[in-house]
């Protein structure tokens, strides 16, 4: 028997970052919300404090932070022609799970999106004319500019108390900062972090080369800092152990941290973990969805909780999944190319290389993935595509630490994995290794997609949902490309030895690459080529807003977490000036 | 210690708190391997108490992880760090019975790009990886792989691991060591409050200092500068 529960004005499915934003932003505005959390809550006095929290074993290979694939995973498949197998325990990518959900263990890479990347098919077609992009490659301009979003990018930013250095403020560029980037209204909220050695390195030999090198951006505060919710942030300790984890200084950005103190104890907002949403209850005449279905983790009991605001800010492919559940929205039909829930699924195709410096004392323990440094010049449309052999780029880093050592102790290729030799040369090289990555964009490709699995089931009895990617000619190729700007990079840094990493031709499932999976929902100008307009909101049912890189075109050669935030500023920001008081389609059909 | 009638390995069991280089040497196995010469200039060994492994099973892991940490002028043994503890402890645990797995069927036969795809736990894949590496080692030398020599122990090892050595269990020998070999990697560089890395001997050896990893100040006054500090764990700030 389900339980029918009292309405309020907005639910919030997934208080992750954006859930938690969202509901936040409801509250000051005087809307009444229930956050539905299916994992447990986190309380970082409890979870994030020394000295369990420096337990690489727990944290980073057993994964404890991150959804329960046993309860929940999705299936894979490099093409339409295969059966999908389930993920049957995470490698590639790492979805979180619980109050502060996927971003509870990122590594912070704190990025915003160029200008030219919200319109680049118009771009590449102003540039190189109508014929350069290719027919299958299914890219979109975003109906949302750099300029529109930028108010937001700059909320963002302050709310998580951002580390960096301004390349572009208010259109005046700035050497030492990224010339690339789109004007900024304002400069970081703390200074960028102390770079590491592998950093200076880098940053020399970029230099030499006539790049623009800079700071990482990072979503950490690199001294005390107090956000716009009037919470009291520490500053980044350098301890190494960013990744897969959380923060016990209160610095990197997390809900946990950065919001739920400041909401927790709101009258106004009830937060329930354990609630695991299996469905939508959709009103295809209103145009609506009316309530939503929850089972309780604890109980097994099932709950229906009717709003007039649902916000699904799930991780990406629980978007996607909880539309097809709900039957809202036209499926997307690989063979046809029509329909649009699971079209435009993207990742990140990211190239490395190590290079070894015998010389040099690196500590690879200490530090931040924010202590790194970057050159944007093969970002994007930053540099010409004429004669190339592919669309897209991305940034391109290098620097050395924050490897705790289960998992960080680069040795050269031919070294063995075991036995008093590989000890020896573990030593050797443990202090001496600077890591370098491209993180390379996925222009969409109508291959590419997400639909239900015809097999597989979840705990709950739903289908799974099924990811069908591989990578494409064009990503190959401009991973190529980025590799041998890494290796000039490499070369001017003259090291003892080092190996670049080519991107294997399939992609696989293990090991870990990259969490920034994108799409799927994505946002558009018509019903016809999207999910949802620009300001999140679904064109099937206009009480539905969705938030996360579920909603991207395509993805871009940077992290998504800076634009992510942006969007659902943009998104909370339109809900309570106009939607809350008129509500309906916030864009015309 | 006279009951020689007793499967060696229960034998074994039973002799291993008061001799662990006394039972090896009463049971014949072969005075130059590691374990027999590391016992025999160890202090008293402790009492082995097993979690989930068995006999046989023990044996194996001990064998392997000091064949994959020989005892050398950098480490004691893999055994002696405290692996054979650790892999048992993790097989016994959540990790091993399958903690966050989804372990629904279809079980159909994967591609190396799907990742892991068989029906087992991970306690009851390494049951069946070494009870394949036992049969392997015997249909090659006649003997268990403990039983080998150190010469045939990193033989064997290196054909496991090349994936030269024929499994018949639904997984190749490589895919078993590739496991094998996390799993004791884990062990030797995990906080030592899990059995392994005991005496932080690991982070000793590559200089990684543990915690409280605070470095704020260092990442400067430390920089091209090795920061050479005796490392300390979970233990050490609790």
């Amino acid at each position: 028997m389900v339980t029918k529960l009292n309405e309020v004005d907005a639910v919030v499915i997934g208080v992750g970052m954006t859930g938690a934003m969202i509901a936040k932003e409801f509250t000051l505005a005087g809307l009444t919300v229930v956050g539905l959390e299916r994992g447990p809550d986190r309380r970082p006095r409890e979870e994030s404090v020394l000295p369990r929290i420096r337990d690489e074993l727990k944290y980073v290979q057993r994964l404890e932070l991150m959804q329960d694939n046993s309860i929940d995973t999705v299936t894979f498949r490099n093409n339409s022609e295969q059966t999908a197998l389930p993920i049957r325990r995470w490698g590639a990518f790492l979805p979180g799970e619980g109050v502060g959900g996927t971003l509870n263990h990122w590594g912070g890479m704190h990025w915003r999106y160029l200008p030219t990347d919200f319109r680049i098919r118009s771009t590449i077609t102003e540039r190189y004319g109508a014929g350069a992009i290719p027919g299958d490659m299914t890219i979109a301009d975003w109906p949302v500019s750099y300029d529109e979003l930028e108010p937001y990018y700059d909320k963002f930013d302050k709310m998580c108390g951002v580390a960096g250095k301004a390349g572009n403020l208010r259109g005046q560029k700035i050497a030492g900062g990224n010339i690339f980037e789109g004007a900024r209204s304002d400069e970081y909220p703390t200074p960028a972090l102390k770079p590491s050695g592998g950093a200076v390195l880098f940053t020399q030999a970029c230099n030499n080369l006539g790049h623009h090198p800079f700071p990482a951006p990072f979503g950490a505060a690199s001294q005390p800092y107090k956000n716009i919710y009037g919470i009291q942030l520490g500053a980044c300790e350098y301890c190494g152990f960013c990744g897969r984890n959380s923060c016990e200084a209160n610095s990197k950005v997390t809900a946990p941290t950065h919001i739920m103190p400041a909401l927790r104890d709101e009258a106004k907002f009830t937060l329930r973990t354990n609630a695991f949403v299996s469905k939508l209850v959709y009103d295809r005449q209103a145009k609506k969805v009316t309530s939503v279905l929850y089972t309780d983790m604890n109980t097994g009991e099932e709950y229906e909780q009717p709003a007039g605001i649902v916000i699904l800010s799930g991780y990406v492919f629980t978007n996607s999944n909880m539309l097809f559940h709900s039957g809202i929205g036209e499926p997307y039909d690989a063979r046809t190319g029509r329909g649009v829930v699971g079209k435009n699924y993207c990742y990140q195709f990211e190239a490395t290389a190590t290079a070894f410096f015998e010389d040099k004392n690196l500590n690879p323990f200490m530090g931040s993935p924010g202590d790194r440094a970057v050159i944007d010049d093969f970002n994007g449309e930053n540099f010409d595509h004429s004669g190339l052999d592919f669309l897209g780029g991305g940034y391109i880093r290098g620097g050395s630490g924050a490897e705790p050592p289960i998992g960080g102790r680069a040795v050269p290729a031919d070294v063995p994995s075991w036995g008093s030799e590989w000890k020896k040369e573990t030593v050797r090289w443990y202090y001496h290794a600077v890591e370098f990555q491209n993180q390379g964009s996925v222009y969409a490709n109508r291959a590419n997609y997400l639909d239900v699995d015809p097999i597989y089931k979840d705990a709950l009895g739903r289908p799974l949902i099924r990811l069908t990617y591989n990578a494409t000619k064009n990503d190959h190729a401009m991973s190529r490309y980025m590799l041998t700007k890494i290796d000039a990079i490499i070369k001017e840094m003259n090291p003892t030895h080092y190996e670049l990493h080519p991107r294997p031709l399939n992609f696989t499932i293990v090991p870990y690459q990259s969490t920034h999976n994108t799409g799927g929902t994505m946002m558009g100008t018509t019903p016809a080529n999207s999910v949802v307009n620009r300001y999140q909101q679904s064109w099937a049912a206009h009480n539905l807003f969705i938030m996360g890189a579920s909603t991207f075109p395509q993805q871009h050669g940077y992290n998504p977490t800076g634009t992510v935030g942006a969007l659902a500023y943009f998104a909370s920001d339109k809900i309570v000036k106009d939607y809350v008081k008129n509500p309906g389609p916030l864009v015309q059909a | 210690m006279t009951e020689v009638k007793l499967p060696r390995r229960d034998f074994l069991k039973a002799a291993g708190a008061a001799s662990a280089a006394g039972a090896a040497a009463a049971t014949g196995i072969a005075a130059c391997s590691p374990a027999a010469e590391t016992a025999a200039t160890a202090p008293p060994a402790e009492p082995e108490i097993w979690l989930t492994l068995n006999a046989t099973e023990a044996a194996f892991v001990k064998a392997v992880v000091d064949t994959l940490i020989p005892a050398d002028e950098l480490t004691p043994s893999g055994t002696d760090v405290g692996l054979a503890t650790f892999i048992d402890r993790q097989l016994a645990g959540g990790f091993g019975n399958g903690a966050k797995l989804y372990r629904s069927g279809p079980f159909l036969p994967g591609k190396p790009e799907h990742g892991y795809q068989l029906a087992l736990s991970p306690r009851d894949f390494f049951r069946a990886g070494i009870s394949e590496a036992n049969a392997w080692t015997t249909k090659t030398y006649g003997k268990e792989f403990d039983r080998l020599t150190v010469e045939q122990r990193n033989e064997a090892l290196t054909a496991i691991e090349t994936g030269k050595a024929q499994f018949n269990g639904g997984f190749t020998s490589n895919f078993f060591f590739d496991n094998f070999l996390q799993l004791s990697m884990e062990g030797f560089f995990a906080d030592p409050m899990y059995g392994g890395n005991k005496n932080k001997v690991a982070w000793k050896m590559i200089g990684f200092p543990g915690l409280p990893a605070s470095y704020r100040e260092e990442v400067k006054t430390y920089f091209n500068k090795k920061y050479d500090k005796e490392p300390q764990s979970i233990a050490d700030f609790s």
